[in-house]
């Protein structure tokens, strides 16, 4: 069984300044972007899938364990910080702390029953679980089911930051973005990061050598469906609402295939990948369900033609990890 | 009583579809090392195709129950050849990728040219009408499918387990390396197998179309049920399949009944019970 990154290679001093030397340019271009005519809320759209693809791309990349309803901490973490910031009137910083510990709890809960199970009966618990989730919102009062909670107030970040002003949400968001990326890099360079990794090339022989790999997956599942929920509470503030679009199995999918057209298991993927997605879906919107047909397409073309992804494939030319 | 009687009828109607899809999953899975995301599309073509049949050419109902299974099985071992078996050796997450996608596309297409609303197609004459059962009314077309799906698992499960080809098809689950050695084509072998479990999906599909209405989505909701199904029955044995489906087909149509507000999850809500009490699923083997 080949594993999911054939070529992972092993962290240098010079891929480490490499990858920081990376994330300076994308942190500097993503800073000058509102001066640049871009739409920015196109971009903060982007920001928050880059972040969500990011926490998937934890657990797929570098776990190897492939969720198939990382939608649910998205939808999870947007309704109870979109009911939070509306029906409470909580601080928008409490609001994202609510939101983001419902997604923490959701994973603990999830993970208690699904991590037991391997490979392809994990990603099938996972959507079956999502959909639970699904029907369960579909009913619940407090999510207005078909409508969704609207018209969410913005309010002031500790007081200071007024949300309602697009560049200042901007801003916002994108430290959260680089906040949420760094402590997922943090994590893959750990040594919690080194025994995922070897959990996901061989568990046997992790298990052999005296790692509990259940509790490893258990914590990497939670911090994946956390920082996955902070990406989701984000994106309240970004489109003042929240629905069931975001629960849905196709919104897993989606999270899915943006990591595969990034490279899974690569460090900047997740990121371009969403970026992509996100750009065609705007470019395309007038097609309709054409779109799906497009997703579906780059799926296939991605699983047969390149595995590695855009960012898989450029690392392997360059020989250097990304 | 009488409500709770038909309930019963729509879960083991339900619980048809459950059992030919997971069977086909399973069949599948032992063989190809994939698991078919696809399957809900390929169930709704079943459902098309009887439609296209009916509408477009005038050939009816009991010629689709041949006819569609065959397309969509050719169309099946087309996708076998050209994509699917590109994977062989690969983790098997790429499997569900891979067909995923093509469930994206099949169903894409489909809901572009016939929106999200349904088809009607009618029940055939023969099968119009019901049955006095003295404790209930018995529509002759529900009670049809029923006996049918089973009639068509047990067919299934007999080629599997006890003909010359099903051992073939036994050992090379087991070993492929060993019955090529045979001389046995183990290629050809899995893209009929595909062809096989696509064409069940076909089939339940074509059953389906005139008590659901033919739609785009049909399948895949259903499919993430069947999942479920599949979770909690394993797929390490045929005859597993064909009973996990029909039960949780009848416990949901009991959960109707009795608390209509959890049909929808009801499965899902077994699903995570049977992981609490047994990670291993109801039929053992860990995967």
């Amino acid at each position: 069984m080949s594993a999911l990154t054939d070529d992972t290679l092993p962290v240098t001093p010079r891929a480490m300044r490499d990858e920081m030397i990376v994330f300076a340019v994308m942190a500097v271009l993503l800073a000058v972007v509102p001066f640049t005519g871009i739409y920015p809320f196109f971009v903060m759209q982007a920001l928050c899938f880059a972040l969500l693809a990011c926490a998937f791309n934890l657990l797929i990349g570098y776990g190897g364990l492939l969720s198939f309803g990382h939608a649910m901490f998205l939808g999870t973490a947007g309704y109870v910080s979109a009911h939070a910031l509306k029906v409470w009137g909580l601080t928008p910083e409490l609001g994202i702390v609510v939101g983001t510990a419902a997604a923490a709890l959701l994973g603990l809960v999830t993970g208690y029953i699904s991590i037991k199970r391997q490979g392809i009966y994990f990603s099938m618990i996972t959507l079956a679980l999502s959909q639970l989730l699904y029907f369960l919102y579909l009913q619940a009062p407090f999510t207005h089911g078909e409508d969704g909670i609207q018209g969410i107030p913005q309010g002031h970040l500790f007081g200071i930051f007024d949300l309602s002003k697009p560049l200042v949400l901007y801003y916002v968001v994108l430290v959260g973005f680089l906040g949420g990326f760094l402590l997922i890099y943090r994590t893959i360079n750990s040594p919690f990061g080194e025994v995922l990794k070897s959990i996901r090339e061989n568990e046997p022989r992790a298990i052999s050598l005296g790692y509990k790999t259940d509790q490893y997956k258990m914590l990497a599942y939670v911090l994946s469906g956390t920082l996955a929920g902070f990406a989701g509470s984000l994106k309240v503030f970004v489109a003042q609402n929240a629905s069931l679009t975001d629960v849905h199995w196709s919104m897993s999918g989606e999270i899915v295939l943006m990591t595969l057209v990034g490279g899974l298991g690569t460090i900047f993927g997740p990121v371009v990948g969403a970026f992509v997605i996100i750009a065609m879906q705007q470019y395309l919107a007038g097609f309709g369900q054409w779109v799906t047909v497009i997703q579906g397409v780059i799926f296939v073309a991605c699983v047969l033609l390149f595995r590695r992804g855009l960012v898989g494939e450029l690392a392997h030319l360059l020989r250097r990890s990304l | 009583m009488q409500a709770l009687y038909a309930q019963l009828l729509v879960g083991l109607i339900n619980g048809s579809f459950y059992a030919l899809l997971s069977l086909g999953l399973a069949v599948i899975f032992g063989m190809l090392n994939i698991i078919n995301f696809a399957h809900g599309a390929l169930y709704m073509m079943g459902a098309f195709v009887a439609y296209f049949l009916l509408n477009l050419g005038g050939i009816n109902y009991w010629w689709a129950l041949i006819i569609a299974p065959v397309v969509v099985g050719i169309f099946g071992m087309i996708l076998e050849r050209t994509m699917l078996q590109w994977l062989t050796g690969l983790d098997h997450l790429y499997g569900l990728l891979l067909t995923f996608g093509i469930a994206l596309i099949v169903q894409g297409v489909f809901q572009n040219y016939f929106g999200s609303s349904g088809l009607p197609y009618s029940i055939p004459d023969q099968l119009k009408g019901g049955v006095n059962l003295g404790f209930m009314f018995l529509p002759v077309y529900r009670g049809w499918v029923v006996i049918f799906s089973l009639v068509v698992c047990l067919a299934t499960w007999f080629l599997i387990e006890k003909t010359q080809l099903g051992a073939y098809l036994r050992a090379a689950t087991e070993n492929p390396t060993l019955v090529r050695a045979f001389g046995i084509n183990v290629p050809r072998m899995i893209t009929l197998t595909y062809g096989l479990g696509v064409g069940l999906a076909a089939l339940a599909g074509v059953l389906s179309a005139p008590i659901n209405q033919v739609r785009p989505l049909m399948g895949a909701d259903l499919i993430i049920v069947v999942f479920a199904v599949v979770v909690i029955g394993g797929m390490g044995s045929i005859m597993g399949s064909i009973i996990t489906g029909f039960a949780l087909g009848v416990i949901e149509g009991l959960t109707k009944y009795f608390y209509p507000e959890a049909s929808n999850t009801v499965v899902f809500v077994l699903m995570v019970v049977v992981l609490l009490v047994k990670p291993t699923g109801l039929t053992g083997r860990a995967a």
